[in-house]
Order: structure tokens, then sequence, then C-alpha cells
């Protein structure tokens, strides 16, 4: 049977002046199942899943996505200061005048449990809660609509790693539970190992190399094994300005 | 010979700079005033910039109008006393505040408290990705956070300047009849008599205006900020600086425009 795509990104290029982010990203995401990005700083990890999201338009290519129902765990979960952790998770309903405050909260209380915290958090505010905490309320908050794709960004970023593999459980979990299609950038190998059915790494601006979990210690793509390794020595060399 | 093209070099990146600026103020204007007038708009929001804009500017508008009222009325009878002239004290004081003192001192108060609070929170908001965040909930940016400031700014304004010009003129009256010994009651009827609606509808008009600029002005830097904690430090500087500039420019234009009602 024909795997559905759900996420496609044909030839995408997008440049800030002089500088070529991406330089022709192709990507094919199916439906349910969770690809990972990872690539090194400045490669155009932030910028490809902008462009997907249409924060930023790309100068050429196309992007499809067959769905409108997205939800998105930022990298430091980007909670609305003014606002109760509930009223956080169940930003998108009130908003969009989906449910009355009273079933708002009550929904909100129910997909904090699913991210593992209690109802005594939902009446806080954000500036109140430990960094863990606030990826969980904000994967609660991706949850809330039940969408249909599901971005996440540097998940395990400034996390220590008992509450990263914590963080990288949810996430394994709760796409699974809604049978979501997840697509994560970040650096962290151990949280791509675990969140990953397929790996993609981008490299100046392209993806280069494209497989599974198994695949990826196979591999004898000198950039991906360099990468993996987390050695300085190899093909990819980092840019060190000196001022 | 070699031709030194650095100062032309630098004054083009500066003018291409100054357009580019101009130009992104523009659109943003245009669409603040458009998201600001069509829905959805959010009440809830928009009451919650009300009681920021109106109701905790009020105390520092009060003193502001207050002292203003009290030093305009001495400094008129100082000179006027010179030619036998200050039974007018009153009408000075009434046409001062009415018109340039109780809109403009507001608008500079409110510009320094709200547009830096305004400018601050946007560009918090900007660099902790809040504002993405807000896209990705299906929510427009410009409807939910642009649009309820701009909307308070304009209709909380012109009362705080209500406010405002009854607190000046109460300071005239309170330094004409305890310090300058003019009789209460002549005072009072003189300043009703010389009391003309457009005084009133001109400040009015003017405070609407200033607090378009001000709630505008916070917002586009804030909306625009980046780099962190300085870029929001900058942004804050900059809302406070060139709304300030704004309105002292805006209040000349208005004030032509009214000069002959």
């Amino acid at each position: 049977m024909k795997k559905e795509i759900q996420i496609s990104m044909k030839d995408v290029h997008k440049s800030f002046g002089s500088h070529h982010v991406l330089n022709g990203v192709d990507l094919d995401v199916y439906k349910g199942e969770s690809v990972v990005i990872i690539g090194g700083s400045g490669t155009g990890k932030s910028v490809s899943l902008k462009c997907l999201l249409g924060l930023l338009t790309p100068d050429s290519g196309t992007i499809k996505m067959n769905t409108k129902n997205i939800g998105m765990l930022f990298q430091g979960a980007a909670l609305f200061d003014s606002l109760t952790v509930w009223e956080n998770v169940a930003f998108a309903l009130l908003q969009n005048r989906l449910i009355n405050r009273t079933e708002a909260k009550k929904l909100a209380i129910e997909k904090l449990a699913q991210v593992g915290l209690g109802k005594e958090v939902a009446d806080v505010y954000p500036a109140d809660l430990s960094g863990g905490m606030k990826k969980r309320v904000g994967l609660a908050r991706a949850i809330a609509t039940n969408p249909d794709v599901i971005f996440f960004d540097e998940p395990t970023t400034g996390l220590d790693p008992i509450m990263s593999d914590v963080i990288n459980n949810l996430i394994v979990d709760t796409v699974k539970k809604l049978g979501a299609t997840a697509l994560t950038i970040t650096h962290d190998m151990a949280s791509a190992r675990k969140i990953a059915d397929r790996i993609a790494m981008l490299y100046q601006g392209k993806i280069i190399w494209i497989g599974s979990v198994a695949e990826l210690d196979k591999t004898d793509n000198a950039f991906v094994r360099q990468f993996v390794a987390g050695s300085a020595n190899g093909p990819i060399k980092m840019e060190v300005k000196a001022n | 010979m070699k031709l030194d093209l650095g100062f032309i070099d630098a004054l083009g990146r500066m003018t291409l700079r100054f357009f580019k600026s101009a130009g992104e103020l523009v659109i943003f204007t245009g669409q603040a005033i458009y998201h600001s007038l069509t829905p959805p708009f959010y009440p809830k929001e928009i009451g919650r910039m009300m009681v920021e804009i109106g109701f905790y500017s009020l105390p520092v508008v009060a003193l502001t109008t207050l002292f203003s009222g009290m030093v305009i009325a001495l400094q008129t009878y100082a000179g006027f006393s010179q030619f036998s002239a200050e039974g007018s004290v009153s009408l000075v004081v009434l046409v001062a505040v009415t018109r340039e003192l109780a809109p403009v001192m507001a608008a500079l108060m409110v510009a320094g408290r709200i547009g830096a609070a305004m400018a601050a929170e946007i560009g918090t908001m900007r660099v902790t990705e809040q504002i993405d965040a807000l896209s990705t909930l299906n929510t427009n940016p410009m409807k939910y956070l642009i649009g309820p400031r701009v909307i308070a700014g304009v209709l909380m304004m012109p009362v705080l300047v209500l406010i405002g010009d009854i607190i000046g003129i109460c300071g005239g009256y309170l330094v004409g009849v305890t310090k300058l010994e003019f009789n209460a009651t002549t005072y009072l009827i003189s300043t009703w008599n010389y009391l003309k609606p457009m005084d009133i509808i001109s400040g009015m008009t003017k405070a609407a205006v200033f607090g378009f600029i001000i709630t505008l002005l916070g917002c586009y830097n804030g909306f625009n900020s980046k780099g962190g904690a300085q870029g929001v430090g900058q942004a804050t500087t900059n809302a406070v600086v060139s709304s300030s500039i704004l309105v002292l420019i805006f209040n000349y234009i208005l004030t032509e425009m009214f000069f002959k009602m």
C-alpha cells in the first residue's frame, strides 16, 4: 500500500541578503511517521521549520501540507506570560471560540495530565514554572487541538539528561496516542534516536542523507558519521570567526 | 587621484535605511489600522489595555496637569500684571490647559509609561517566540496584540485629557484664589464664560491622535525588535523617543489646523 504524504518540501530555497540558508530542500514526511531533522548550528533547520509553519516565505520551491490542524512545541516553550497555564494550553480553543471557558479549563487539565502535570499547576503563571515544566505545558498546548501534525523545535535544549528523556518519552507517547505526524529539528542525537522513525541530515541548506535510525549507524556518509560521532575531525568544518 | 567614497557610501546607506524604515512604518500603520477596524476583536484584551492606559496613567497625568495649570496661572499673572490685564489669567489658563498643556503633557507622560511598556512587552514576546506561537495557534498577532492596544490608546487618551483639563483648570483656580487673591466666584464665572467647545474638541482630537501615535510606535518598535535583551531595550528607547518627537510635531500640525477655529 502506498503511503500518504503529509508534508512535502520540494526544492525549497531561502536567502537572507547574500546569505543562502536553504539551497533546495527536498523532504517528504508520510502520514503518522516521525521524522527528525538533524544538523549543526546554522545549517538551516530553524529556517526550514519556519518556512513549514508559514512564518517565513521561501524564495522558491513548494511546500505542501495536507492539514491545517497543526501543533508546535517551541524551543523555549514560548508560553504567554500574561496568561495562566490552563489559558495557555487552551489558547487556540478559546481564541477560535470552539468551546467556553469552563470546558476549556477542563480540557486543559486533561491535556496537562497527559504530559504528567497535576491540576494544581493550571492556575499558576509560566514564570513560576521550571524549564522542564514549561516544556511540558508547551507540549500540552501543542496537542490541545488534537493536531494532525506536530512540530518540535529542539525539544530537549536546556534540559538535564533525565528531563530530556522524560520529554522524549512524552513526545513519543503523545504523538502515538494522537496518531499524528511529527517533524522535529534537533542536534541532540539521543533525542533523535528516541523520537525518530526516520532521520534526515541537513547540511549547507540541503538534505544530504535520510534513513532510519538503524541505517544511521551503518551509513558510510562521512558527514553523517562525523555528526553522529560528534567529532571535530571530518568533512564538516565549523566556521570560527575571530574578531 | 584616488577619490575617497567612504562618506558618500555612508550617506547612501543611511538614506536607504531611513527610507526602508519609513516604508516599513507606513505599511505597519496601514496594517494596524486595518486590523483595529476589522473582526475578530478581542474585548478582553481591549479592556485590559484600556485599564492600563486610562486608569493606571491617571495619577501621573493628574499630577502633571495640576502643576502645569498652577504654573501657568502664576506666570501669566507675572506677565499680565505689568499691563493691568490680570483678569485674563483664567482665560489663559483655560486655553493653555485645554488646547496645549493637558494633551501634550498627558501624551508625553503616557509615551514614557505606556509606549515603553508596550515596546518592552511585545519586544519580549518577539524574542521569546511568543509572537510566532500566536501564529501557529491560528491567531493573527496584528489583531491580537496591535489592534487592542491601538483601539485602547485612541479611546482612552481623550478621557485622560478631559480629566487633565479639569484638574489643570482646578490647579489654575487654586493658585488664582489662594495665592493671587482672585475672587473665587468671579474666577469660576469668567472661566466658564471664556470656555468654547472648540477648546475641548481640539484638545480631545489631539489626544486621540497622540494616543494613536504612542500605541502605534510602542507596538511597531516592540514588534520589530530583535537580538535579545539589548534589542528589547533599544526598542523601548526608540518607542519613547520617536513617539515623543512625533507627538510634538503633530501637536504643531493640529494646532495650525485648529488655529482659526
